[in-house]
């Protein structure tokens, strides 16, 4: 799979006079990319502004606030019992990413390298069932889950997770077929079981499009509002982040400056994972548009 | 196609279908299952409460007597009308932008793409203080400026308020798309193009848009669906005290109707149709990508 890479720099070390000429002939579009960077970030930039500024000096207008206060935090912690919302936040996620990586990597591993008849048809039709609205699945599934008496627990965010997935099987299809067939037949010479092969040889050399795709399930589990918001309790110690948060707007109406610190918490995972694997964070959007 | 592997061999076989199983039910329960049960589902009328009713197509005939569906369909297709477009328009020329030979590009890459990674939840409460009536930042700016403060996410406003805040949401994942699609273009089309005398903007028309129309048509779809199953934004910006919406659009009606009051027939036969709304959508686009995408 083709990874985004910066277009090549020049090579030598520049001198200023390059650079000025470079910022010339490029002005435009330095310009450009920079007023439309200023309009992505301002709204962050205005968050953490309004979140260290005192309750009292909330509604100024001062970008740098005239007096840094980090109490909000602490606040917005107490007011919300973070810690629930955390916890559940995150363990729903990583029962969500292990679900997806096991089943996905497996489904993967015989689209990659096992002939059989009808695959080809088999994996279109799994494609296929990326362009289907999620609503036209959620309605029984609800209501297979309330049947069972899982509806307020926890399991259905992360229970669908473990039957593979059209995404995550094509991602992991596509690398494993970077893999040469070569290890496998010597593999199989050896008289290793096809599970062998693929827990041992396939799952080992595939860690990049693994981190890839685990990165993905987390943050999209993570940010997911619409299942918690259908099957937990709209309750602070049952629920996830987005839907806490979703109560604390209804809760604290115009606390803007505890508002912004709640968000900010509940962000900050996300945001220092992407500053450190931001390639696999972007491998993973990167991967659909390639056919 | 020829195909590319091993041909399993007796004990082989099992672990082929242990491996593939979750798949295969994933794709018959989660996916087959679920579409089947939804579509049926709609010829009922039930509240899961009392046992399920069959009324044949009355759900849907009375789809287009239902205001709240009428008034959610029309803000849902005024929403991907302008949606689409933009997100299209704009990733496609911060791709380019970025597909240039200059510095820095790591640096704006990651910019554009911080709110396709954050939670549309938490950023939304973030554009709730920044379009808010009175206090907030914008209506500030135009306060400043001698403007009359602007009541963003108020019924006349809120469409064009959540757009901006979907599009700019979105911008990042198109670009890194477009990004792909530009890269595999050779750069020796260029080189001739512009031994040819072709402006910059002369080959963006000439050779990249042509040779980035797959990936053109590809985003398009993936906008449409996320188009017309919008929804976080929508709750966070646009809900009112009673737990409506001031732009309610299909997936938020279907969230109404199935979750808060409980009437499954009712929104399944919604889903149904924004199903077949999304699904005739693509079928044209790839229609429009053979005519002149591989022409």
């Amino acid at each position: 799979m083709s990874v985004v890479t910066a277009s090549a720099p020049a090579t030598e070390l520049p001198t200023t006079a390059f650079l000025a000429k470079h910022l010339r002939e490029n002005l435009w579009f330095y310009l450009v990319l920079l007023a439309g960077g200023v309009l992505m970030v301002a709204p962050f930039v205005w968050m953490v502004s309004t979140a260290l500024k005192p309750a009292a000096d909330q509604f100024t207008r001062d970008l740098i606030p005239r007096q840094i206060t980090f109490e909000n935090f602490g606040k917005a912690w107490e007011l919300m019992e973070f810690q629930h919302l955390v916890w559940n936040s995150f363990r729903i996620a990583a029962l969500s990413t292990i679900g997806q990586v096991v089943t996905c990597s497996m489904g993967a591993f015989v689209f990659a390298i096992v002939r059989f008849k009808g695959r080809d048809l088999l994996f279109l039709v799994l494609l296929a069932t990326l362009m289907v609205p999620y609503q036209m699945t959620v309605i029984p599934q609800f209501i297979i889950f309330k049947t069972f008496g899982l509806y307020g627990t926890d399991v259905p965010l992360y229970l669908p997770s473990f039957l593979g997935g059209a995404f995550g099987v094509f991602l992991l299809r596509q690398y494993f077929r970077t893999i040469p067939l070569e290890l496998l037949e010597a593999a199989r010479l050896d008289g290793a079981s096809l599970f062998r092969i693929y827990f041992s040889i396939y799952l080992p050399l595939a860690k990049p499009a693994l981190a890839a795709l685990a990165i993905f399930a987390f943050m999209s589990s993570w940010n997911d509002l619409f299942s918690a918001l259908i099957y937990l309790p709209s309750d602070l110690e049952k629920t996830t982040l987005p839907v806490g948060l979703a109560l604390f707007q209804r809760l604290y109406r115009a606390q803007w400056a505890l508002m912004m610190a709640a968000v900010i918490i509940s962000i900050a995972p996300i945001i220092v994972a992407f500053f450190f694997a931001q390639k696999q964070f972007i491998q993973g959007f990167a991967a659909t548009g390639i056919k | 196609m020829s195909q590319i592997g091993v041909s399993p061999r007796g004990a082989e076989r099992f672990w082929v279908i242990v491996l593939l199983l979750p798949t295969l039910l994933g794709l018959a329960l989660g996916a087959f299952g679920s579409i089947a049960a939804t579509i049926g589902i709609s010829l009922f009328q039930w509240d899961l409460l009392s046992p399920a009713k069959w009324v044949g197509f009355d759900n849907y005939l009375a789809l287009p007597e239902n205001r709240n569906f009428l008034k959610a369909l029309g803000n849902t297709a005024l929403f991907s009308a302008i949606y689409v477009p933009a997100t299209l328009s704009i990733s496609l020329v911060v791709a380019v932008l970025l597909n240039q030979r200059i510095r820095g590009v790591s640096l704006f890459r990651l910019i554009y793409f911080i709110p396709v990674v954050t939670s549309p939840t938490a950023v939304g409460l973030v554009w709730t203080w920044i379009y808010s009536k009175d206090k907030g930042v914008l209506n500030a700016i135009i306060t400043t400026f001698g403007g009359d403060p602007v009541h963003w996410l108020g019924s006349d406003m809120a469409l064009y308020s959540v757009v901006i805040v979907n599009v700019w949401g979105a911008i990042g994942e198109g670009m890194i798309i477009f990004l792909g699609g530009l890269q595999a273009i050779p750069r020796d089309v260029y080189e001739a193009a512009t031994i040819d005398g072709a402006s910059r903007f002369q080959q963006f028309l000439a050779v990249t848009i042509p040779m980035l129309l797959p990936s053109i048509f590809f985003q398009a779809v993936l906008c449409t669906i996320h188009a017309f199953q919008a929804f976080d934004y929508v709750y966070i910006l646009t809900q009112t005290g009673n737990g409506g919406s001031s732009l309610p659009m299909l997936v938020f009606n279907i969230y109404r109707e199935g979750f808060n009051y409980f009437r499954m027939g009712n929104a399944s036969a919604q889903s149904v149709v924004l199903a077949v709304i999304v699904l005739s959508l693509t079928l044209i686009y790839s229609r429009l990508n053979k005519r002149w995408g591989q022409g």
